[in-house]
């Protein structure tokens, strides 16, 4: 029988050994290389875009990466169609389940349906009071369209809220432009806001002035140490370090005899002109500065 | 080569089809295009008609609101990457272990995989129009891989391999619309047809790999118990996906067993399609007959 099969078994042990040993390295390297491109693509695209927001009961979002499985579950249980899975080349990790709170935000079921479908814990099953859910934070980042800014009575976003008056609330601040009026600053409460993102859907402008981000980048933090003096010393029922000298204020500083505070503020300012010369003193102003040569 | 040997190793089973007829010249490869697409189907009876079947992916999935089945693979992803999953993803991964493990691990290669379809494709595409260029890597490349991957997780603490994997990017964008991923199965289809024969599924993914190192000790294997008929045609040869492994079946040095062991073999059965001299049968790894 003539052998039509290619030879393997020919080649003298050593060239057999060194065209093994090539072949490993370069499959080794081949693979490595791989896993390495991988790895890099996804370190440079794991930093969550500003508008995607993570299901309710996300961990936190470098323990979600390794523990959703792309599998779209909670995709398909949310009744809303809230939730997407990015796709390949979105700024969001490929096939993870996400929502942009201005397409459709979530409507914080009372079941959390979503949470419940995730079958590996990268939504956390702890999660069984959806107003415990902080899938981001809300912050009004634009004060120069936000219509209560501009001393109207829109109230919007602080109407739809579904923790309203908790999440956010409508504060009152005189107007100094009317002086008579008063604006109701929607403020946002991150103890209590979800994230939910129903503000930042229903505000009237074309661009939201209020809008919710993931809670890193929408929260501040204080240094550790900082005590704020009012807590501790509501804490404690009284002032930790006694009774304080009250020292005086520059312009503000207590009334003297016969002077207001402004009035101090005034003292301060520049002498006042001397008086015109008696010889202009009755013709009218005008933009002529009556100068002669 | 004679233009016969071309014309043969361009469409091999010409023989078997005029030999077996239509039927069974291509059963098992119809069979498995009904098993791939089916599966596919109950997967978009959600989306498109309403009536959910399978809900989600094949990552992790549900089956009419009771069965969990996961991916082994990205369980151990997981693992890797520092979570523990809950108990739903092992009760899943541990049905979907044991299917393949008494089955055949790369039986999800040729029977359920999508890539699968894309890379049959190809690989047709290559045959008929006889090319012959590129390189092809080393076929322990996808092992290498596969450590590559979870290395990558472990190191990451997050499962990277994901973000381009190109059997779970596929089959979750025809199953959720997604566009994405098709540039990525464009690739594979281009690789595989002008760059390397079998490229993807035979050298390179690191699914393959993990499906095939679960095949190990599989029941159901392909024998080629009729080797004596063996007339070295090559259709066989030139149709599997992965040839490498029916040469110690069929044309051993020594008195060895006609069962195709090696956990490569995808039981895609496309070797029993092709031989016009019924070589080759599906049966189990004990099966005891030897060579007629
Ligand atoms: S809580 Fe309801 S609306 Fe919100 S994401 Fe989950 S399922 Fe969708
Ligand atoms: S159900 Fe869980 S694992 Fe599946 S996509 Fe949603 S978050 Fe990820
Ligand atoms: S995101 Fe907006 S609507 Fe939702 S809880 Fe927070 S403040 Fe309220
Ligand atoms: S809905 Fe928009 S414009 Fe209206 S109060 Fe809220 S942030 Fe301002």
């Amino acid at each position: 029988m003539n052998h039509p099969l290619p030879p393997t078994q020919e080649a003298p042990p050593a060239a057999s050994r060194r065209r093994f040993l090539n072949t490993v390295a370069a499959a080794a390297g081949g693979g490595c290389l791989l896993a390495l491109g991988a790895g890099l693509y996804a370190r440079q695209a794991s930093a969550l875009p500003a508008q995607a927001l993570r299901p309710p009961g996300a961990l936190a979002e470098a323990d979600f990466l390794a523990a959703c499985v792309r599998c779209g579950l909670c995709v398909r249980d949310c009744p809303y169609k809230t939730l997407q899975l990015a796709d390949l080349g979105d700024p969001v990790a490929t096939g993870t389940p996400y929502f942009t709170a201005r397409a459709v935000p979530c409507e914080m079921c009372e079941d959390i349906p979503c949470v419940k479908a995730c079958p590996t814990g990268a939504l956390d099953h702890a999660l069984t009071d959806i107003n415990a859910a902080r899938m981001g934070l809300a912050a009004l980042v634009d004060h120069e369209s936000c219509l209560n800014f501009l001393g109207l009575r829109c109230d919007v976003c602080y109407r739809v809220c579904p923790v309203i008056d908790k999440a956010i609330t409508l504060e009152s601040q005189h107007n100094p432009r009317s002086d008579r009026h008063a604006m109701l600053l929607p403020t946002v409460h991150s103890d209590a806001c979800t994230g939910c993102g129903k503000c930042e859907r229903s505000c009237v402008l074309p661009q939201p002035a209020i809008k919710v981000f993931p809670i890193t980048l929408a929260q501040g933090a204080l240094p550790a140490h900082f005590r704020k003096g009012w807590e501790e010393k509501a804490r404690h029922g009284g002032s930790l370090i006694g009774e304080q000298v009250e020292l005086p204020v520059r312009g503000l500083d207590a009334p003297l005899a016969g002077r207001t505070p402004l009035e101090g503020r005034v003292s301060t300012a520049p002498a006042p002109l001397p008086p015109p010369p008696a010889a202009v003193a009755n013709t009218p102003r005008s933009l002529d500065s009556q100068w002669k040569p | 080569m004679t233009p016969a040997a071309r014309r043969a190793r361009a469409h091999p089973g010409a023989e078997a089809l005029a030999v077996k007829g239509w039927w069974r010249a291509q059963r098992w490869l119809l069979l498995r295009r009904i098993s791939q697409l089916g599966i596919l189907a109950l997967f978009l009876c959600g989306p498109l008609l309403g009536g959910w079947i399978v809900s989600g992916n094949l990552s992790s999935s549900l089956t009419l609101g009771v069965l969990p089945l996961t991916d082994p693979y990205l369980l151990l992803q997981t693992l890797a990457a520092g979570h523990l999953p809950y108990q739903t993803a092992w009760i899943g991964a541990a049905l979907v272990a044991g299917f393949y493990l008494l089955l055949g691990g790369r039986v999800f290669c040729a029977w359920v995989c999508p890539v699968n379809l894309v890379t049959d494709a190809a690989a047709w595409l290559r045959r008929t129009l006889g090319i012959r260029t590129g390189r092809t890597p080393d076929a322990a490349t996808r092992y290498w891989l596969l450590a590559g991957t979870l290395a990558a997780a472990a190191v990451s603490g997050s499962a990277v391999w994901e973000w381009v994997n190109p059997v779970s990017v596929f089959h979750r964008s025809l199953i959720f619309g997604l566009a994405g991923g098709l540039w990525l199965i464009l690739g594979i289809f281009l690789y595989d047809l002008l760059i390397a024969r079998h490229g993807w599924c035979g050298h390179l993914c690191p699914m393959g790999a993990f499906y095939s190192l679960l095949g190990r000790f599989a029941l159901l294997r392909v024998t080629a118990s009729g080797r004596n008929a063996c007339d070295d045609c090559m259709d066989c040869f030139a149709i599997c996906p992965e040839p490498q492994v029916i040469r110690p079946a069929l044309k051993p040095t020594g008195p060895a067993s006609p069962i195709v062991t090696s956990v490569n073999c995808t039981a895609c059965g496309r070797c029993i399609d092709v031989c016009s001299k019924n070589v080759f049968k599906i049966t189990h790894r004990f099966d005891p007959r030897s060579p007629s």
